[in-house]
């Protein structure tokens, strides 16, 4: 499960990011805090990247030409941490530390401590910002890795993001690919029709005329869909035209029904109820290990 | 008083300075935020184009471009004004830069009361104290041309984030070509037995003027410059401060935090000594020529020796 030299199928991919779920419940739910709602949105894709995107070598964490990964987002840590310990980087048991004092598995993802991961990152937009100095460092070096950074939806909000994606396209860095996982809701966001519905922050076709607005392609997918997952980052890292942002339409809470869509779940830690509910939809008939 | 030889700007020096150094470490990168034209970052553009990189006014995102790139290796120097790194970038310095300790450099030029007719906006003199309370950073504030020159090179050659302080105006020059800056390490640059004055920066000059003009009213001034705040040099600080038993700080800073405030902590656990700090007493500045603001703002040479003078006789 966890070999450096196995080719996995997408369906593997789904496999893994099914078990990242379970995990990641798990490890909430014994921490007692965390984010769900984002790290599921982001599950099947942090799959995809990490069993079939990413060039690394999780027995050599800092090869120095492998693909860089960033989680801007990284209030969603423990997705990341997950698939880090199913891809080989650390024990899964560890993931029970999360949150834990003396852990290195920290509430927001932090490159001092936990190996495999490139960027400290949790104030919303610096990540970013770090990945494209990483891309244009990689170009003013002559290394040819690709550097991808997901961020969210309701990050985009900040001015940095925005900052940065004009420095960007001025450049014209090609060898960086930004993944928005845009699952419509934040943690709190606006109001809709009533106080307990939420509204995306960027109707339509907002988030994608703002990226090619400031000079980036623009490519977009289903980001449950693995097999379009792979297809779409494949296209982002061979472009050569400039930077790259790949809006992911994806479900907040994607996986389990309670969860999906409701922003409540942004950051919650289940009951015994919902958390055996949870176990019984993703199809864990163990119960988990929380 | 008797004026100091006069010396070349700091940020002149700065860039002079990291053009050389860059001829020899191809390590060294530097994002300008559209201050180059001001901080001299001009001359390194003009010498290494390939090693120049224009981030234009996204100072946050600067900064986070910094962190990124010196993960390869690379030395990224981040110039701009003071108040955009310092007081604009402050999350990204913090979180991308001071908690992993990224070995990216921040020049603070314009940093002090002496901004050109800028106003409180840019006027940034709480950026010694900001920096100060922020873990794994090392702030450092050179006094003349000789000592820029040689601090540069060891900020260079230390592995570590470190904010470095840089002022506008022409400034005096009070060390020998031979002076070496030791991170790290504080300086006496007058011996003397009456009263202790620690200074850092650019008031170290004005320090030693208000030094020896109190020499020839009898009062013998024991004057330490500090340029790096942080670490700080507690073993010549205590030293310096039992020689005479009263102590002044001296900075073109607010007295909230900085040099000061560093001195008194280790003072108050060390050494617990009478002291007076000298500085910007927890005001914005305002727009106006130096000679004005250093007199209204009570830092002038001549203000400074009223401060040391009061000290001496209140002992």
């Amino acid at each position: 499960m966890t070999q450096t030299t196995a080719t996995y199928t997408p369906e593997d991919m789904a496999e893994f990011a099914r078990q990242a779920r379970v995990r990641i419940l798990e490890a909430v739910k014994h921490a007692g805090g965390g984010h769900v709602g984002g790290p599921y949105s982001a599950a099947d894709m942090l799959a995809a990247l990490y069993f079939g995107i990413l060039d690394i070598r999780p027995d050599e964490p800092d090869w120095p030409d492998r693909d860089r990964f960033v989680l801007s987002k990284g209030h969603s840590s423990i997705a990341l941490y997950t698939m880090l310990a199913l891809r080989g980087y650390f024990p899964v048991e560890e993931l029970l530390t999360f949150d834990s004092i003396d852990s290195r598995l920290q509430g927001h993802p932090d490159m001092t401590a936990t190996p495999g991961i490139d960027m400290s990152s949790g104030s919303l937009g610096l990540g970013f910002a770090a990945a494209l100095g990483i891309a244009l460092g990689a170009r003013t070096e002559g290394r040819d890795f690709t550097t991808f950074v997901m961020l969210g939806d309701g990050e985009c909000n900040e001015g940095i993001v925005w900052e940065g994606a004009h420095v960007a396209a001025r450049y014209g860095l090609s060898n960086i690919v930004a993944i928005v996982d845009h699952n419509k809701l934040q943690q709190f966001g606006w109001s809709g029709e009533t106080l307990n519905e939420r509204i995306t922050p960027y109707t339509g076709t907002q988030l994608a005329d703002r990226w090619r607005a400031f000079g980036w392609e623009v490519m977009e997918m289903d980001g449950h869909d693995i097999p379009q997952v792979l297809a779409t980052l494949e296209a982002a890292r061979a472009f050569e035209g400039g930077p790259v942002a790949v809006i992911a339409h994806t479900i907040k809470g994607k996986g389990v029904s309670y969860m999906e869509g409701d922003y409540t779940w942004h950051s919650k830690v289940p009951n015994d109820e919902e958390f055996a509910l949870a176990m019984e939809e993703l199809g864990e008939t163990e119960g988990g290990a929380a | 008083m008797t004026a100091l030889a006069q010396g070349k700007a700091l940020r002149l020096v700065f860039g002079e300075t990291i053009t050389e150094l860059a001829d020899e470490d191809d390590r060294i990168v530097v994002l300008d935020g559209d201050t180059g034209s001001s901080t001299y970052t001009s001359l390194f553009e003009a010498a290494h184009p390939e090693r120049f990189f224009q981030m234009g006014i996204t100072e946050q995102n600067m900064l986070g471009m910094a962190a990124g790139m010196s993960t390869l290796g690379l030395i990224p120097i981040v110039s701009t004004f003071s108040c955009f790194i310092v007081s604009r970038a402050h999350d990204s310095i913090r979180v991308l830069i001071a908690q992993p300790k990224a070995n990216v450099k921040l020049m603070g030029g314009y940093a002090g009361l002496l901004a050109g007719m800028t106003g409180k906006t840019h006027l940034m003199f709480d950026d010694i104290s900001i920096m100060r309370a922020m873990a794994n950073m090392t702030v450092v504030a050179p006094v003349d041309e000789v000592e820029t020159r040689s601090a540069l090179r060891a900020i260079i050659d230390y592995d570590g984030p470190v904010y470095f302080r840089l002022n506008r105006p022409n400034t005096p020059i009070i060390f020998d070509d031979d002076y070496e800056f030791v991170l790290g390490k504080a300086v006496t640059v007058r011996e003397g037995t009456d009263v202790t004055v620690f200074s850092t920066g650019t008031q170290t000059a004005r320090a030693l003027e208000a030094a020896e003009a109190l020499a020839l009213e009898g009062i013998d001034v024991h004057l330490v410059h500090v340029p790096t705040v942080k670490p700080l040099d507690v073993d010549a600080v205590v030293a310096a401060a039992r020689k005479t038993g009263l102590v002044v700080t001296s900075e073109e800073h607010t007295v909230v935090g900085g040099l000061g405030g560093a001195v008194a902590e280790a003072l108050a656990v060390n050494a617990p000594t009478p002291m007076i700090l000298h500085g910007l007493q927890d005001v914005f500045g305002e727009s106006g020529p130096d000679g004005p603001l250093l007199d209204k703002y009570g830092i002038s040479a001549e203000k400074t020796a009223d401060a040391i003078r009061a000290a001496a006789a209140n002992r």
